[in-house]
């Protein structure tokens, strides 16, 4: 997800929202802007379902070199410590 | 334990009371100088200036996470998110917290974490502790790395209580690591029931102004068919006005025809060369009719005045004076004399002739006998 076009479609889509409910825009300018809204809204939920879940660890290799790899909630220790 | 107070006597008993202003364990107030002056410092180069503050994203893809791998804070925060942003991406960068090299592992972490792309939100955590166990978040690698971070950093630093220098630095300041949790990521639940309200209402608004649109649109297609029977109405009388005037412009061109023709006919009749020929052909007769007519009358004159002339001759007075008379004239007086008692004897007379003339004188007179 590319967060600002997310948020900007979200921004779009309450725009679109409240220029319909206004409802003093020509029929075929709220048909289109409908659509868009439809699409937009379409696209946004799309988004949030393709979303992948998953939580990775930044860890340093012995070279130096950092990789990610899977967090496991076995390796959360509680510690009282931190 | 370093106190700063007012001392007091409570006389009836004579003891001696102190009212503390201020407290701190021994050895703290190195740390707390140590921190004024960095703090001061630090500000004086615009680290904690509220300009610099980024705005946090609203829907973040992928947060890392500075922390103890091992910890409540890490527990908490995964929880949080996990529970309201089942799609998040998360990056944990394992970080020791407090100790010997912690500064410079967070601080890496930081800069790390700042080279990913992908990253849209750093929270930076631990949990509670002591102020000296918090140290770490007021060294100045970590401050500086953290107001040096392009990517927005939360900060959930001990409890609400513990100000450190990191949470200063930071672009927003979380009281607890389950705060910081909230405020990185909206509820996914929430962001879908939005999206489908937004989807309800649009649905609805765009259903309702094409259920009037339609309403006006049969209104208009009823009332132009009521106005298209019309028309036709209005044509079809057009039509037939139209033929009975084609009709009467016929009859009435035909009569101005007709009486055009009868014109044209009575102008032939009358035309003056008509009486121009019929005038040519009775001139020569007229003349030759008056010649003949003068002819005769002429001669007729010439008859009568030749008969005149011959009745003249007859009459003339010198005629008569052929058969033998003469005329006497006084001669004085010219007179004509008709009777003897006009002359007297010895009046010189003059008598004509039918041929000539001779001079006389009266020798005696003799009046008539008898009167």
């Amino acid at each position: 997800m590319a967060t600002v076009k997310f948020e900007q479609a979200m921004a779009r889509l309450e725009a679109i929202v409240g220029e319909l409910e206004r409802g003093d825009l020509p029929l075929d300018e709220s048909l289109k802007i409908f659509e868009e809204g439809i699409r937009l809204s379409k696209s946004c939920l799309k988004v949030l379902e393709d979303a992948e879940k998953k939580v990775e660890v930044l860890v340093q290799e012995k070279n130096g070199k950092k990789k990610l790899q899977a967090f496991s909630p076995a390796d959360e220790v509680d510690d009282s410590s931190s | 334990m370093i106190v700063r107070g007012r001392l007091t006597v409570y006389e009836p008993r004579g003891e001696y009371q102190i009212v503390l202003e201020h407290a701190e364990p021994k050895g703290i107030g190195a740390l707390q100088l140590a921190f004024e002056q960095l703090k001061e410092r630090l500000a004086a180069e615009g680290l904690f200036d509220q300009e610099r503050k980024k705005s946090l994203p609203a829907f973040p893809q992928t947060v890392g996470l500075v922390t103890s791998i091992t910890g409540a804070a890490i527990h908490d925060i995964l929880t949080v998110l996990q529970k309201r942003w089942p799609i998040l991406h998360i990056i944990i960068a394992p970080v020791q917290v407090q100790g010997e090299g912690a500064a410079k592992q967070i601080a890496d972490a930081v800069t790390s974490l700042n080279s990913m792309k992908e990253i849209d939100v750093i929270i930076v955590g631990r949990g509670g502790g002591s102020w000296e166990d918090l140290w770490t978040f007021n060294e100045e690698p970590v401050v500086r790395a953290i107001a040096a971070s392009r990517i927005p950093v939360v900060s959930a630093i001990g409890h609400e209580v513990d100000v450190t220098l990191a949470d200063l630095a930071a672009d927003l300041r979380a009281p607890t690591p389950s705060a910081a949790a909230e405020m990185v990521v909206p509820v996914l639940s929430h962001l879908v029931t939005q999206l489908e309200d937004c989807t309800v209402r649009i649905q609805r608004v765009v259903g309702q102004r094409c259920a009037v649109e339609r309403h006006r649109l049969q209104a208009h297609v009823s009332e132009l068919s009521r106005m298209r029977f019309d028309v036709q109405e209005k044509s079809q009388r057009v039509d037939e006005l139209t033929g009975r005037l084609c009709q009467a412009l016929d009859e009435l061109s035909s009569t101005m025809k007709q009486h055009l023709r009868d014109c044209h006919h009575d102008l032939l009749s009358h035309s003056p060369l008509y009486f121009v020929k019929h005038g040519l052909t009775l001139i020569p007769q007229l003349v030759t009719r008056l010649h003949r007519q003068m002819k005769s009358v002429t001669l007729h004159r010439r008859q009568r005045v030749q008969q005149v002339v011959a009745e003249l001759n007859n009459l003339s007075p010198l005629a008569i004076l052929g058969r033998g008379y003469s005329i006497l004239y006084n001669l004085g007086t010219g007179q004509i004399i008709r009777r003897a008692q006009d002359v007297r004897i010895g009046d010189e007379l003059k008598a004509r002739l039918a041929s000539g003339r001779l001079g006389c004188v009266v020798k005696d007179v003799i009046p008539p006998t008898s009167a």
